[in-house]
């Protein structure tokens, strides 16, 4: 047993001096990009990290990128959140970089499958966007807790990382990435005009009877319909991201009846129905994501995700390193985390509508016209295109909800993953089943 | 996935009905030929099925399966009433569709093999049905949705035509498209097996009932049904077991409005809820195996094979 257990550290260290000598003639010229210093880079070129995350944003330019700029290979892995937190929980050597959803920060928590950072590790932690760094908007307002907070879920208690703090710390549970605001698409051709959906409510309007969809993802499907009933005034809840029994069974209630009555056209699981359901004009009024909305329009549709009254639903994710990581991997880890925030990430997510956690480096990515248009909500000076180059919007459109801190600071409520999750998902199946 | 994995329960299903083998001197060498099958299936079916079995008894927490033995899983199952509405839902669908694609099915195999001449015509048109099969399921069933939606190219004719003047909506994302795919799917399942036992119908046979003064119809009900009993048994178990087994299908085409057993069991993995998961799969495997024993019961497909 002794040997068996001291045999890889011997050999992981013999392994890398040979390679670092093997190396050792040519000279390789690695470049920090943010100025942060690099690791030594004739040991770094042989270290492989997997980085699993949503398509979203587990984007494989963005790991090519990375690889080019720091020396070592990232491998990207998109995929589903199921699977993410099951390889997570039960497989978590087969993850190096755990691109992480907010809401799956409460499954993850106690567990040791993911490491807390270091505040003092993170070197962009102080151009973070306060929204993080203090739960509150650039103009000092706190943001809303309902749901789970950004203030809720970026820091530990401690460093055993077995709690969540709720207030500023030294251990980061990840480091934010994107964000973004969520709110209805539209198709602004068959609801009789942009101006003409101006609230939640309206997505449980009987004039859309039959042209309405939901996604079919119970913790957001759920949320989104308390919303609409909260502003029709059906009821109120006292935390629409943690609902009690009786609140879901409120909820689940209507729903059932609107369901019965034909109110929704259709209930969406990938990202490629919702498009198709808008563009095919079988449903006018939907919940949707950003993303979703600019590839109906980049089909020639029109199609307008509208700034609600009632404010938008808010998400974050952010990277973590796994556990298992140490020594050069975990530095390694941590470079690349630093290389993740400083522009060129950014700059590539902005052009599909996403914010950067720290939006000054993104802005050194972006063309003053392209900053303009996603992140100041200016009309665009010049066509916008998206990451690979297609024409997005036409010069003199404007991003719909304005800028950044219009949007991303009118949030009700945030993508959660609530205490009575279990019964959630049973009155869910009861729903779809009815 | 799922759509291949009740095939493979079928079998294994249909292994376990036959009845014991007689005693006769080759019995060891024939222990031998079966054990390659034996060995696999125990692996690769038997193995898995045990740890479900188990899971199912399991406690659980949000992130957890605890090791228990606790009934709870089982008294959530049948004290709800969503589990009869999703069984009944998943019986409703296997019921019309084993229906609609033994007419079918039944139809074709009937022409394939009664009506056409020369061997070499009926083999290029047998092979022509399977041509769809060149592509995968998804692509097929995918290819409907704008074919029936509301502004897909079926409303359009309709209305082009003048027969309809709004567009139907019943036809996409409903229990109807569910079908229309289903079908679709699974028609060649009961065709294949069919096809097989008519072909080996001995055509003097129906020339006799002829003779004998049977009408076209009479011959048939009396003579090619009967003897095609054991291709409609084993195409029904395709279809049934297809269907039973399906999450896909129902949640792609009814958009998420219809859910099927696996669909609702899927929800619950998706949450990492798997002991209620595991209780559903055990009590959908039994259910499923009883509807295969109850078709087997019927026609003993390993006699008649033989036969």
């Amino acid at each position: 047993m002794t040997r068996s257990s001291s045999e890889p550290k011997n050999k992981f260290s013999r392994r890398t001096l040979l390679k670092g000598a093997a190396a050792g003639g040519a000279v390789v010229a690695t470049q920090g990009v943010g100025g942060f210093p690099t690791v030594w880079a004739q040991n770094t070129k042989d270290v492989t990290l997997v980085h699993a995350g949503g398509s979203y944003a587990a984007i494989k330019e963005i790991g090519d990128q990375a690889t080019k700029d720091l020396g070592f290979k990232i491998v990207m892995q998109a995929i589903t959140d199921d699977v993410q937190l099951n390889r997570s929980l039960t497989q978590p050597q087969t993850i190096d970089i755990n691109n992480i959803d907010s809401t799956k920060l409460p499954y993850l928590l106690g567990k040791g499958a993911i490491a807390p950072i270091p505040v003092a590790k993170y070197k962009l932690w102080s151009e973070t966007v306060p929204l993080f760094t203090k739960g509150a908007y650039p103009n000092g307002t706190m943001a809303s807790t309902q749901g789970l907070a950004p203030i809720e879920a970026m820091f530990y208690a401690d460093k055993d990382a077995k709690k969540l703090a709720g207030k500023p710390t030294e251990f980061l549970t990840m480091i934010p990435t994107i964000y973004n605001a969520d709110t209805l698409g539209i198709r602004p051709d068959l609801v009789g005009g942009r101006d003409k959906i101006t609230s939640w409510k309206d997505l449980l309007d009987p004039k859309f009877k039959g042209k309405t969809a939901l996604v079919d993802y119970a913790p957001v499907g759920v949320m989104d319909v308390a919303m609409a009933l909260e502003s029709r005034g059906d009821f109120k809840y006292a935390d629409k991201g943690n609902m009690t029994k009786d609140e879901i069974d409120k909820t689940i209630k209507i729903m059932i009846d609107l369901k019965k009555g034909g109110h929704f056209r259709s209930f969406w699981s990938t990202f490629d129905q919702s498009v198709n359901l808008m563009a095919s004009g079988e449903v006018v009024v939907q919940s949707m994501w950003s993303p979703a909305v600019t590839a109906v329009r980049s089909r020639g549709i029109d199609c307008y995700y509208v700034p609600l009254k009632e404010g938008y639903r808010g998400w974050f994710v952010g990277l973590a390193p796994m556990a298992h990581l140490s020594g050069l991997k975990l530095d390694c880890a941590y470079e690349y985390m630093n290389w993740f925030n400083s522009g060129w990430q950014g700059g590539f997510i902005a052009k599909q509508g996403y914010y950067s956690a720290v939006p000054a480096t993104a802005k050194k990515f972006l063309t003053p016209e392209e900053w303009d248009y996603w992140y100041d909500g200016k009309p665009a000076a010049v066509d916008i295109k998206d990451p690979y180059g297609t024409l997005m919007e036409k010069k003199g459109s404007t991003r719909d909800g304005g800028a950044i801190w219009d949007r991303m600071g009118n949030i009700a409520c945030w993508n959660t993953v609530m205490d009575e999750d279990r019964y959630l998902t049973r009155r869910w199946n009861e729903f779809v089943s009815s | 996935m799922a759509i291949v994995n009740p095939a493979a329960d079928a079998f294994a299903a249909s292994d376990r009905a036959e009845p014991e083998a007689v005693e006769y001197p080759g019995e060891r060498a024939s222990w031998l030929q079966v054990a390659p099958l034996v060995v696999v299936l125990l692996l690769f079916f038997g193995l898995p099925m045990l740890v479900v079995l188990a899971v199912s008894f399991f406690d659980f927490s949000r992130t957890e399966i605890i090791p228990a033995f606790i009934f709870d899983n089982y008294i959530d199952l049948f004290r709800s009433e969503v589990t009869l509405r999703l069984y009944a839902s998943s019986l409703k669908f296997a019921a019309i569709v084993w229906a609609v694609t033994l007419v079918l099915g039944f139809n074709i195999a009937y022409f394939l093999v009664f009506h056409v001449r020369g061997l070499l015509f009926q083999i290029g048109l047998f092979l022509l049905c399977t041509v769809p099969f060149l592509t995968s399921n998804i692509i097929r069933m995918i290819s409907w949705i704008p074919f029936l939606g509301r502004n897909g190219i079926f409303n359009q004719a309709l209305q082009g035509a003048g027969i309809t003047s709004q567009p139907l909506e019943f036809l996409l994302f409903s229990d109807f498209a569910v079908i229309v795919a289903y079908v679709h799917l699974f028609t060649l399942f009961m065709v294949v097996p069919i096809f097989n036992s008519m072909a080996r119908i001995d055509k003097s046979l129906l020339e006799a009932a002829r003779d004998a003064g049977a009408g076209r119809f009479r011959v048939v009900a009396e003579v090619v049904w009967p003897l095609s009993r054991t291709g409609i048994a084993l195409g029904s178990i395709f279809v049934v077991t297809l269907v039973m087994g399906d999450s896909f299908v129902v949640r792609t085409m009814s958009g998420g409005q219809s859910a099927s057993v696996v669909s609702a069991l899927q929800n619950e993995v998706a949450a990492l809820q798997y002991p209620p998961a595991a209780a559903s799969a055990v009590i959908m495997v039994i259910i499923v195996t009883l509807m295969v024993a109850g078709i087997l019961r019927v026609v003993d497909v390993r006699k008649e094979l033989a036969g």
